[in-house]
């Protein structure tokens, strides 16, 4: 691996660091730590930084990737005049961070596992390239990263996974990468009902989602046009005012204005893109809820499938106990057409029988608890990750009114000193 | 004395000052305009009455703008709006239409009647006051014909222009030049704000559908999707404004321009003719000794007039001019402020609204 935890003086860094997306970030920091797991109250986790690399993948050919620095302080505050505490830090690539998610997928059914941040550059506005490299791009992957790390640590029960300390603290943590088969297709015959709620819920949720980033991008475009043609009138203003006298002035400072008007469109949308990343967790989300959704299913068949084979069971044994042929079966034709077996035959496979009935109960009571187990501890993880949603995204819509209010004023500031040169002209 | 809805252009004080009333468009008339002369402050002999109340229609003023043309050729004649709009492609009917028009025509009188020569123009009395025009339209056009073939056909060669003159010609091209490109930037802005327009609108749906989802979102959502339809709204207006008010003024200056270069043509025109008709007099002293004729120094007069006319207007013309555009220009400002303000006020009152929902939910958490 490349983990080259501790010095990194050598290291030349390129990260562009964002201000407001700090600021925000900074937020969603307390809000999880106010929640207050033990991981949390021990260590803070960042991630730092970011950086490219060159290397050989499996194939054994040259490719460039990014690794992300992780960052472990201790929690308690630093004594006045005290140094603070070298962090622990170590790097991962994204395909790390995969293969943990993955291995809490497994190792956690019942849970809404958090989602990572894209792994390729979607819904764009043409601005951004569609480039894993682009350092706005990993810029904001570096914080959806952290925000991962941060959601795993500030869950109940995530938070306390052996596994994931390792992640945070060890270079060579072995992820277990077995996968179990999710996609598996089987019919329910009594679903939960509010699992069925919940899985249409969630794909409405990420019908909606989708939508909402697609036209976001649409308006983003449109409104980059609006502002950029208004630079215009700052060449035509300059050029104007070099044939007037006393005109002169007003109109060639109001054309600045106007530069400036057409040059501000670009730091508003960048500002956008964190709504939008909060939007695509989001989406994101609804894939794991999803998923738990599915593994309810999947539980919920496999118990149906015992049950229904135990219920066979029982009628095979009444039949041969009464000799009465309820349901058709080979052997009762067979017998029928090549006589009766004999008393001892018969009474060995009732022996037989009985056992696999006893077996099959004892598989059922088993099979039983465990779904109703799941159903408990998923119903739980599924009403804290409502309310976390309903509070996350309050607050992403109260921070993109905040956003679109930034940008009126923007836009009353330049207009009105344009209108007070033209006043002058 | 004015046309149309109420517009204050300014007015030196000895005009008469007109009052204002809504045009009715009758079946027939592309537009008919009721010219109002009102007010005490009419000081002005020719007019017998205070008030004259009299239906126009674009034709009226079109015959008082040749008439006024042939009849003070030294001066600057402001323009009309476009006599020819295509049908089917405009609507001749249309509210906007009508209004735009009406406010262009409301602009060419009033600088009439600001004009210290032009507003003692019979012809100007005439259409303000007489109840039925008497046009007299077929020789009115004939002499217009007859004008023109006569300046065309004059061809007398310009030897030196003035230099102001010539810096008057120069300004109007660059002028010319940079109202075009002006009225293009505008034109295309109205474009991609018409296009941002109806991607917002089915943005803000796209959050009104997804309302029905949600439980304790859904007042959030709800806001944020009237504060689109709402700047959806105010971008509208704005986009409204623009056409109505901006746009044709810009063409109004882009045609005043031409009628201005026309005047300039005419100048030169004379000049020629004076030059011409000086050196063949010259020519024919130097024969046979006779005196300069009279035609020669009529011709002298008229160009000396026809400079000095055209200087004051001109000097009047870029006063005009700079208050036009300062007012046309802080309008666009203020229309884009105003558009602005709208939206801040929608989006501070859905922050008041979710902030105070907040609140209310941790006192009902404490309790």
């Amino acid at each position: 691996m490349m983990a080259d935890s501790g010095s990194n003086e050598e290291v030349a860094v390129i990260v562009n660091t964002d201000i407001t997306s700090t600021e925000s970030e900074n937020n969603l920091i307390n809000t999880m730590v106010e929640r207050g797991t033990a991981l949390l109250r021990k260590m803070e986790i960042n991630v730092a930084e970011a950086e490219k690399r060159t290397g050989k993948n499996t194939v054994n050919m040259q490719e460039t990737y990014t690794v992300y620095l992780i960052e472990i302080r201790p929690a308690e505050t630093v004594p006045e005049g005290g140094t603070p505490a070298t962090p622990d830090t170590l790097w991962r690539r994204y395909s790390e961070f995969e293969l943990l998610r993955t291995y809490l997928l497994v190792t956690y059914p019942y849970i809404i596992i958090p989602p990572l941040p894209e792994k390729r550059a979607e819904f764009v506005w043409h601005k951004l390239a569609a480039d894993n490299l682009d350092p706005d791009f990993v810029e904001r992957r570096r914080v959806g990263l952290e925000n991962f790390l941060l959601r795993v640590a500030s869950h109940p029960v995530l938070s306390n996974d052996k596994i994931f300390f390792l992640f945070l603290t060890e270079v060579s943590t072995q992820v277990d990468s077995r996968l179990k088969s999710l996609s598996a297709m089987f019919r329910v015959k009594n679903p939960d009902k509010r699992f069925t709620a919940l899985k249409h819920y969630s794909d409405e949720l990420n019908t909606v989602i989708s939508q909402l980033l697609r036209v976001r991008v649409k308006v983003a475009d449109r409104l980059y046009g609006v502002y950029k043609v208004h630079g215009n009138y700052g060449r035509v203003f300059s050029e104007w005012s070099a044939i007037e006298k006393e005109m002169g002035d007003g109109l060639q400072s109001a054309g600045h204005h106007m530069d400036t008007y057409a040059a501000s469109i670009d730091d508003i949308l960048e500002e956008e893109e964190h709504y939008a990343d909060q939007l695509k967790e989001y989406l994101f989300y609804t894939d794991a809820v999803r998923s738990v959704c599915r593994k309810h299913e999947l539980i919920q068949y496999e118990l149906e499938i015992v049950a229904q084979d135990l219920v066979h069971k029982k009628q095979q044994k009444e039949e041969l106990a009464t000799g009465t042929v309820r349901i058709f079966s080979l052997k009762g034709m067979t017998s029928k057409l090549f006589g009766q077996e004999s008393q001892e035959q018969r009474e060995s496979r009732l022996a037989a029988l009985e056992q696999s009935i006893q077996e099959g109960e004892e598989t059922l009571k088993e099979k039983n608890t465990e779904c109703h187990e799941f159903v408990q501890t998923a119903w739980e993880d599924i009403e804290r990750f409502k309310e976390q949603k309903d509070k996350d995204l309050r607050e992403a819509l109260i921070s993109y009114a905040i956003m679109q209010i930034s940008m009126c004023k923007k836009g009353i500031q330049v207009w009105s000193n344009a209108k007070e040169c033209f006043n002058k002209m | 004395m004015s046309v149309g809805t109420p517009r204050g252009l300014a007015s030196s004080g000895q005009k008469p000052i007109a009052e204002i009333l809504h045009p009715l468009s009758a079946a027939e008339e592309p537009l008919s305009v009721t010219v109002n002369l009102g007010g005490d402050k009419t000081t002005r002999v020719e007019f017998d009455l205070p008030e004259y109340c009299v239906w126009r229609r674009y034709q009226d003023f079109d015959w008082l703008r040749t008439k006024l043309e042939d009849s003070q050729p030294t001066h600057l004649i402001p323009p009309l709006p476009e006599k020819f709009v295509m049908k089917g492609v405009v609507d001749r009917f249309s509210e906007e239409f009508v209004e735009t028009r009406m406010k262009a025509l409301d602009k060419f009188l009033k600088r009439i009647a600001d004009h210290p020569v032009l507003s003692f123009n019979p012809h100007l009395n005439a259409f303000l006051t007489a109840k039925d025009l008497n046009k007299r339209q077929g020789l009115a056009l004939l002499t217009k014909v007859g004008e023109s073939v006569k300046y065309v056909a004059g061809g007398y060669k310009l030897r030196a222009r003035p230099a102001e003159f010539c810096a008057m010609g120069e300004y109007l091209d660059t002028f010319n030049q940079k109202l075009g490109t002006i009225d293009r930037i505008a034109q295309r802005i109205l474009k991609e704000q018409s296009e941002y327009l109806t991607e917002l609108r089915e943005y803000g749906t796209v959050y009104s559908s997804w309302v029905g989802l949600e439980d304790e979102l859904r007042r959030p959502l709800e806001g944020v999707a009237g504060c689109v339809t709402t700047c959806c709204g105010a971008l509208e207006d704005l986009g409204e404004n623009m056409s109505q008010d901006f746009l044709p003024v810009l063409r109004e200056y882009v045609l005043y321009v031409e009628s201005m270069k026309n005047v300039l043509r005419k100048r030169d025109q004379s000049q020629a003719e004076y030059e011409a008709r000086l050196e063949a007099a010259i020519l024919r002293k130097q024969e046979d000794r006779s005196p300069m004729p009279v035609e020669v120094e009529k011709c002298q007069d008229k160009v000396e007039c026809f400079n000095a006319d055209l200087k004051a207007d001109w000097e009047r013309w870029q006063s005009n001019k700079r208050q036009d555009f300062k007012q046309l220009l802080t309008g666009m400002a203020d229309k884009n402020i105003n558009h602005y303000e709208k939206c801040q006020a929608a989006w501070e009152s859905l922050i008041t609204l979710l902030q105070d929902k907040q609140t209310e939910d941790k006192t009902s958490e404490t309790n």
